[in-house]
């Protein structure tokens, strides 16, 4: 499995996702946003979070016209894999490989805590170490993560299963209260109609040692490393 | 001679800041009448902020040796050495004024700017903590102050990239018009690279890097070193702004580049901006410097050389470059998108020369302008001794079981969470404790070698004894340390305090300088770096004296740390140290019964030393499986706290004869820790505390959905937790 971390100015989690790679056992390389290609055998290419070019408009609006994301929309088109984490998945949703948007937090402040998600299925690349329906305890820090799009998106989305992992407590119960940012559904995370891009908020690669809070994390990356490249 | 257009009078000189007889000395040091340019200048260079000049003096007595001291006081950051080859470096520095016109920016700025300090030194930063002070909550300032302070903190670390990790938040009416913002970094470097502020080599080109000048922060520093009218509000042009995400990019074209080995100096331009970078470049390394502010990369049109010599625009800095490697460092910032400007070279003259414009601004002696800053022996008077309060001597106005219930949701007690889930405090994946505890203990890379971090200071023990305050704050910071397990090593200290002019608030300054150092010298636990903000007062009226204390120690294996949450039901609950039930200046007192009043807790530094070396011994040892340190609110706060955090009760089996319950509950006795071992090792631990000389006692046994004492009903631990969280979000919200 050969991973491309892209950088943009101001990621800041893209060295936190390639130590989560390495781990799990991928080959990682990095991307720059103002490259044209991508690593030649690029496998996996992972939008880190961070405050691309300090997300001083809607958060991701640049990075989702940066150069580099012509190399990324191309390589999701032949079946790549993408993955974005938090500023990644507001990238998504802005460079048009997601549908919909992320709002700022219902309650205007940004929040950083620990974060149970329920894992909706385990049939794609990125979940196959889990379960379907198990309860993860992974972590959130960000001040847009609430998800919106229209209602006939929105009822797309749910009809094909796109929705790769809900806000939950610790029960597995998809409450108000567990919902940290008013995301609607309670969506965690979303994936592209092939089920090869996948966007999400939570930071799972900061779940991935028992010393540091837990490894609920592990297991997207092990997953993803333990495809055949 | 210079081309003066502007005659400086008196007026003016006093608008600079500068008192009548500085004004003299400075032009009897030029021998002649300043320019403008040279007006602003000095007063930058000279006022409070930069020169400390009413602190110096007595700052000189604190300890900053030790062995495993790399650098201490006097560059933009200390340096301590954490063994294979790694060093850690470390500030803290206030932004007290900016914040309370304007808090997020004035916060956010603060957080910059000692971010700046770190990276300056070829350090990555790995962790941010801060320590904050805010007026009464029924202040109607407070609330405003609380929200835009933390997210303007937030605002920044989050988006540059570094976990915060830790800080204290206190309240008090005394802080009602001066809040106090001080905000430290931590960085890891390589012990054998690090970067400082001395230039060498004549004729070599000084580079500016990072965002263009602009008017933000003009006289930012000036303003820091004034007190404060009713009419505050009126500076809000002098706070400037900050950029987050310029800091990022200029933290990595900087390791960048300094990796390659281009870099031969570097100063960041933080208070007093270009002037005070510049200044100390040339003065460090015994050189002149000629700077030419044609080609200072300037946001607006039409700044004057007044203007950029003054402006606090962030995220600049100032460095000499290896000539041969010039070209390689400017790719480095063009990637980056940054600004990259030779302004100009270092010279023979030992003068510092502006130009603008073709013509010379400004041609002033560069080593007098920091090393003849005027220096004050300031007079002071001792704060006055108040009586010592006997334990018996105060009426428990409510049971006891009723004032740990008010105690856990005052301000003070409340937890905190509400501000430090606003910061991100586990980006690097290396954040082993979070907020919440004694200490926050950060990994360092891999592992399994770690740092302990705490910031901490108890002003009201230093308004009633500054000296025996000063002494609590070092101590108490080296027991956050030990409680966690680690070694304590070093510390930064920001002190804030009155109007230095004002003998009593000077008295204040000197006696908790000497309560620091003796603090200091007892405990090997020496001082790299500092800040002094003076003039915290409104309308005449001084803030609490507040020497904030940042400490760092340093654990093998972080694996071995230990946490204040219970573990298990069943285990022996152990408090060591001596209890005489301590209540003079107590929270206790204060919340409770309604009473500022007596002399604070004696600090026994022998003492403090013998119980937390013990402690440290039975953490590393793995015997301890839960240690809190007694501060705030004594041993039924610290009890309260191990419960709520693990939700495991406990009982106190016996409560002793000599001393009223609520002075043995509450009492704020120093060098104390709640410890727990395995009952079945119980035995064993007190005989070794014995043996140390150690005064241990076994107040109990772990378990349990309650916390338990003789005589009272039980109070559940679910509803104490309730109280806990629910006051500052409350507060916040506008519903209490």
């Amino acid at each position: 499995m050969k991973a491309a971390v892209v950088v943009f100015p101001g990621s800041n989690r893209d060295g936190d996702v390639a130590r989560a790679l390495s781990a799990a056992g991928a080959s990682v390389s990095s991307a720059w946003h103002a490259d044209t290609d991508l690593p030649a055998g690029t496998d996996l290419v992972v939008l880190p979070g961070g405050f691309s070019y300090g997300d001083y408009l809607r958060c991701g609006a640049i990075a989702g016209r940066a150069v580099i994301m012509d190399a990324v929309r191309a390589h999701a088109a032949r079946g790549g894999l993408v993955l974005g984490i938090c500023n990644g998945f507001q990238i998504l949703c802005e460079s048009g490989l997601l549908p919909g948007v992320l709002m700022r937090n219902a309650d205007l402040h940004f929040v950083c805590r620990r974060q149970h998600l329920t894992v909706e299925r385990n049939d794609t690349a990125f979940t196959k170490a889990y379960r379907q329906g198990q309860v993860i305890d992974v972590c959130i820090a960000h001040g847009e993560g609430n998800y919106v799009a229209d209602p006939e998106t929105l009822a797309r989305i749910e009809g094909d299963g796109r929705v790769a992992f809900r806000y939950c407590d610790a029960t597995g119960a998809h409450t108000a209260e567990a919902n940290p940012n008013g995301s609607l559904n309670d969506i965690a995370g979303i994936y592209s109609e092939t089920l090869n891009v996948l966007g999400m908020m939570p930071h799972p690669e900061n779940l991935i040692d028992d010393l540091v809070g837990g490894t609920d994390g592990r297991g997207l990356f092990a997953g993803l490393a333990a495809l055949a490249a | 001679m210079l081309r003066n257009d502007i005659a400086i009078t008196p007026q003016l000189v006093a608008e600079h800041g500068l008192k009548p007889d500085e004004y003299e000395r400075f032009k009897t040091l030029i021998g002649r009448e300043p320019t403008i340019t040279e007006l602003g200048i000095v007063s930058a260079m000279w006022n409070e902020h930069c020169s400390y000049k009413s602190s110096r003096l007595h700052l000189k007595t604190l300890p900053t040796k030790a062995p495993w001291v790399i650098q201490g006081p006097g560059e933009n950051a200390g340096v301590i050495d954490i063994g294979d080859g790694d060093a850690i470096i470390f500030k803290m520095e206030s932004h007290n004024h900016p914040s309370f016109i304007e808090p997020y920016q004035g916060a956010a700025t603060g957080v910059g700017g000692i971010l700046r300090d770190v990276f300056t030194m070829g350090a990555r930063p790995i962790a941010a903590l801060n320590l904050l002070r805010f007026g009464s909550p029924d202040h109607p300032k407070t609330r405003h102050l609380v929200g835009g302070v933390v997210a303007g903190i937030g605002g920044y670390g989050n988006s540059f990239g570094v976990p915060t990790v830790g800080g204290s938040v206190n309240f008090h009416t005394r802080y009602d018009g001066n809040i106090l913002v001080n905000a430290m970094a931590v960085g890891l470097a390589r012990a054998d690279e690090i970067f400082y502020a001395k230039a060498t080599g004549v004729g070599r080109p000084i580079v500016y890097l990072g965002s263009k000048t602009g008017r933000d922060g003009i006289h930012g520093a000036t303003m820091a070193s004034a007190a404060f009218e009713a009419n505050a509000e009126e500076k809000r042009p002098t706070v400037q702004v900050g950029d987050p995400f310029a800091e990022k990019l200029l933290l990595e074209a900087c390791l960048e580049i300094m990796a390659k080995g281009c870099v031969i100096a570097i100063q960041d331009m933080g208070a007093a901006g270009l002037t005070s970078s510049a200044v100390e470049m040339g003065a460090k390394g015994n050189l002149g410097i000629e700077l030419d502010l044609d080609k200072v990369p300037c946001r607006e049109e039409g700044m004057t050389a007044y203007e950029m010599m003054l402006s606090e625009s962030q995220e600049r800095m100032l460095m000499v470059l290896d000539p041969d490697k010039e070209e390689e460092a400017e790719a480095v910032f063009r990637k980056w998108g940054l600004d990259f400007a030779v302004i100009g070279q270092t010279t023979d003259t030992l003068r510092f020369v502006v130009k603008h414009g073709g013509e010379v601004l400004a041609d002033l002696p560069i080593k007098e302008l920091g090393d003849e800053a005027p220096m004050y022996n300031r007079p002071h008077v001792p704060s006055p001794k108040l009586p010592v309060i006997a334990a018996e001597a105060v009426n428990a106005p409510i049971p006891a079981r009723e004032a740990l219930i008010k105690l856990i949701a005052t301000p003070d007690l409340a937890s905190k969470r509400w501000v430090w889930e606003q910061y991100d405090h586990i980006i690097q994946g290396n954040t082993v404790q979070t907020p919440g505890g004694d200490a926050a203990v950060v990994r360092i890379k891999d592992g399994p070698k770690g740092i302990a971090l705490t910031t901490d200071v108890t002003q009201r023990y230093c308004e009633a004894d500054p000296v025996e305050g000063g002494k609590q704050a070092v101590a108490e910071a080296w027991r956050n340390i030990t409680a966690v397990g680690a070694k304590p090593l070093a510390l930064t200290d920001n002190l804030n305090f009155g109007n230095p002019e004002r003998p009593e608030y000077m008295g204040q300054l000197v006696g908790a300088i000497a309560g620091i150092g003796e603090a200091c010298r007892a405990l090997d636990f020496p001082i790299v770096s500092g800040n002094v903000s003076l003039y915290n007062e409104t309308q005449g009226r001084g803030i609490l004296p507040t020497p904030s204390i940042g400490g760092v120690g340093l654990i093998a294996d972080v694996t071995k740390s230990a946490s204040l949450p219970f573990k298990a039901e069943g285990e022996a609950v152990l408090i060591l140290g001596e209890t005489a039930g301590w209540l003079g200046q107590s929270v206790y007192l204060r919340d409770v019964c309604g009473r500022e009043e007596g002399a604070p807790p004696p600090v026994d530094l022998a003492a403090e030393r013998r119980n937390g070396d013990f402690v440290r011994e039975l953490i590393l040892s793995g015997e301890a499986t839960a240690v809190h340190d007694l501060s705030d609110g004594g041993l039924a706060v610290a009890l309260a706290e191990m419960a709520m955090a693990s939700g495991i009760g406990a009982t106190i089996d016996a409560l002793p004869g000599n001393l009223p319950v609520h002075a043995f509950l509450f009492g704020e006795d120093q060098a104390r820790y709640v410890v727990t071992v395995p009952s079945a090792k119980a035995g064993e631990v007190i005989a070794a505390a014995a043996k140390a000389g150690v005064p241990v006692t076994r107040l109990g046994t772990t378990g349990g959905d309650a916390l338990r004492w003789p005589g009272e009903a039980p109070i559940s631990i679910a509803d104490l937790k309730g109280r806990h969280e629910a006051w500052l979000p409350d507060y916040m919200a506008g519903k209490v």
